[in-house]
């Protein structure tokens, strides 16, 4: 069954999905992690407010596009919320600290969606244009799926070029590299960083609102997920674009496959790479190299 | 001094006479302490709410006193985990003195909660945990079933599909104690019935966000249908998905009816039409208490009662007529779980009665299958399996 290619195909997609929606969770909390060195735990919390906002937005206007559109500007708000009260006061204090309140968080926005959402699952019909399904080599294939690889591709390509070609997107390398330098020559790193890390928050809502048609929508949805993608910026390299590309298509296809083969030793395998990845090289398979250390 | 002393006696007595008289009345009208054990948080605490519901629904509905004294529920969140579930019973038993426990929602719990009911001589009801060793191996005269085993929700399944001509079919559970035990009476039926089993898979309970990998799988080896045991979440996305990757054309999805349970089946959408089931209970029952007791929790809910709820308000009622048994005496319990033995009743499941050989349910079983009706799916029972009992599995009580 392995060797049939349009099996083997069908568990690529499927394996490109994950690994498209993991990017998109996941490519915030790797660069908040590279550029201010703080470990958000409450961003897989921003990914499940995203989704239960875009729940609320799909029933109160019937159209899936208005919550793809508005889901992650809700998020990113409730993101800048958290900058600016919590976040900014936190900078200067240990690692464990901000760790320990991030973590903290998790729980305050579980209580808080069961609160005001229940403890139902839900879950998003996918809009009508993506509902069906297509062929591909013969086999069905839902069609939302390709959609949200092409998303994916497209949030990475735009991500690309906005730091490569971009001011802001320069003055962020700048800041990765050389904060102290950055600062000195006069770019305001502070309000940079401030704007990437509301974008990254924008971008686990919309991986919320876009995982809500393929996985159900409950309390505690984030936490499986969150796990994954710490491992996905462990092995990527945290603060690096490419890295988080290559850390989420890495465990989606680990995760996917690891199911098919050896469905018992699916999570070991995942773990072995994680700790391979941090035996081998360290900072990750591509590593953001810091004037600083 | 022989006067003296027969005044004194006499005296004494009349005393002890007005102090058993003082007491006794008041004794009459305290109220039948019911501590209530059920998650109110984490994964399952929708069903949690739903059997507190239900239970609720039950004593107004069947009390809501018996021979005066009046039903007081102390309910304590088990958060799913087996040591909160433990030091909260034990709370309720030493602190509150309870004179009768209720619940858990799951069997991890459940397991915990069983050598302490049984030493303390406590009755413990439980009104979901379906782990099969509760009313068999492990079972204890102070823990009393009002729900399922596991076993008697799928062992039905096997020799019907058989003869419906599905005789090949696909195993998909959620990989903890209930899966494997709801696939393996499903297995040792079907097979002794001629099917054949062309596949297994056991997804994790947690850790599986996506069901894609599993349904080529089961695509490719190509059965007439899929027994599946999924709940919650993680059954939304089975159905959606089965029907996404084109499987339903050809392959017919089968399960322990949670797969569509009515707390979700309108969020699975037209995905869910056509899927066969099989379970305790479901809305649509034709019988007199199911339509009353719909329409009561309809009224006071505003919403579907549920196979969860259901077996709340059966739990309810066991204990309301076990109590009118005893004239409302809770403290001979050794009495009290002699008379729940003795109760039987026709309830919006249908008949029940508890095994005294077990302490199990005996109940029907129905199969039914899902389509789109007027509002919402809905779930028709096409076949009835009666009286359903477990065989006592190594209990001896």
């Amino acid at each position: 069954m392995l060797l049939d290619p349009t099996f083997l195909a069908i568990q690529l997609l499927n394996g490109l999905q994950l690994a498209s929606l993991l990017f998109l969770l996941s490519v915030g909390l790797s660069v908040v992690f590279g550029l201010m060195n703080f470990i958000n735990l409450a961003h897989g919390t921003l990914y499940m407010l995203g989704a239960y906002i875009g729940l609320s937005l799909v029933r109160a206007t019937d159209s899936f596009w208005l919550a793809f559109a508005l889901a992650p500007l809700a998020v990113a708000a409730v993101g800048a919320v958290f900058h600016v009260v919590l976040l900014r006061r936190m900078q200067a204090a240990s690692p464990m600290r901000q760790v320990l309140a991030t973590f903290g968080l998790i729980f305050v926005g579980l209580d808080s969606v069961r609160y005001i959402w229940g403890d139902y699952s839900h879950a998003l019909a996918a809009p009508e244009l993506l509902a069906g399904s297509v062929q591909v080599l013969g086999q069905t294939y839902p069609t939302y799926r390709l959609f949200v690889i092409g998303l994916g591709i497209i949030v990475l390509l735009v991500l690309y070029f906005g730091l490569e070609r971009t001011r802001l997107g320069a003055i962020v390398r700048a800041g990765v590299d050389d904060r102290e330098t950055a600062t000195a020559i006069g770019l305001n790193v502070e309000r940079a960083f401030f704007l990437v890390f509301c974008f990254g928050c924008a971008l686990a809502g919309l991986a919320g609102v876009v995982a809500g048609p393929v996985l159900s929508i409950f309390p505690g949805m984030d936490i499986s997920i969150l796990i994954l993608a710490l491992i996905v910026v462990v092995v990527g390299g945290p603060g690096s674009l490419k890295g988080a590309a290559l850390g989420a298509l890495l465990v989606g296809m680990v995760e996917t496959f690891g199911q098919v083969i050896a469905p018992e030793y699916a999570s070991v395998v995942l773990y072995a790479l994680m700790a391979l990845v941090l035996v081998l090289r360290p900072g990750g398979l591509i590593p953001v190299s810091k004037a600083h250390g | 001094m022989t006067q003296f002393a027969r005044v004194t006696w006499n005296a004494v007595a009349l005393l002890a006479a007005l102090a058993v008289l003082a007491i006794s009345p008041s004794r009459a009208e305290e109220p039948v302490k019911i501590g209530v054990v059920l998650p109110y948080s984490g994964v399952y605490a929708s069903l949690g709410g739903e059997i507190t519901q239900g239970l609720e629904l039950g004593f107004e509905t069947y009390g809501p006193e018996v021979a005066g004294r009046a039903f007081e529920l102390i309910t304590e969140d088990s958060e799913v985990k087996p040591n909160i579930g433990l030091s909260k019973v034990k709370k309720l038993v030493f602190q509150d003195k309870v004179d009768l426990l209720v619940g858990p929602v799951a069997s991890n719990v459940a397991n915990a909660l069983r050598d302490f009911v049984h030493q303390q001589k406590v009755p413990l009801i439980i009104p979901n945990a379906g782990n099969n060793l509760l009313t068999g191996e492990r079972c204890s005269r102070w823990v009393i079933r009002t729900s399922f085993s596991n076993a008697q929700i799928t062992r039905g399944m096997g020799p019907w599909l058989v003869e419906k001509g599905y005789d090949s079919v696909y195993l998909i559970a959620a990989d903890y104690a209930a899966g494997h035990q709801m696939m393996d009476a499903f297995r040792e039926t079907y097979t002794a019935s001629g099917g054949s089993i062309i596949g297994e898979s056991f997804p994790a309970l947690r850790g599986t966000k996506d069901f894609g990998p599993f349904l080529a799988q089961i695509k490719a080896a190509e059965p007439k249908a899929v027994f599946a045991f999924f709940a919650g979440g993680q059954a939304i996305q089975f159905v959606k998905q089965f029907d996404e990757f084109g499987l339903k054309d050809t392959i017919k999805l089968t399960g322990a009816g949670w797969l569509t349970s009515p707390l979700y089946v309108d969020a699975q959408g037209p995905a869910a039409a056509g899927i066969l089931g099989i379970l305790n209970y479901v809305p649509g029952i034709d019988n007199q208490e199911n339509q009353a007791f719909q329409e009561a929790y309809q009224a006071k809910y505003g919403r579907v009662a549920s196979e969860f709820a259901v077996q709340g308000y059966d739990t309810a009622r066991l204990i309301v007529e076990a109590l009118s048994q005893t004239g409302g005496d809770t403290s001979d319990k050794d009495a009290v779980v002699a008379a729940m033995h003795d109760v039987s009743f026709d309830g919006p499941r249908g008949p029940l009665t508890i095994d005294p050989a077990t302490n199990n349910i005996v109940q029907d079983i129905h199969i039914f299958e899902t389509s789109p009706g007027d509002d919402g799916m809905a779930l028709n029972v096409i076949d009835t399996l009666s009286a359903m009992q477990d065989p006592p599995n190594g209990c001896t009580l």
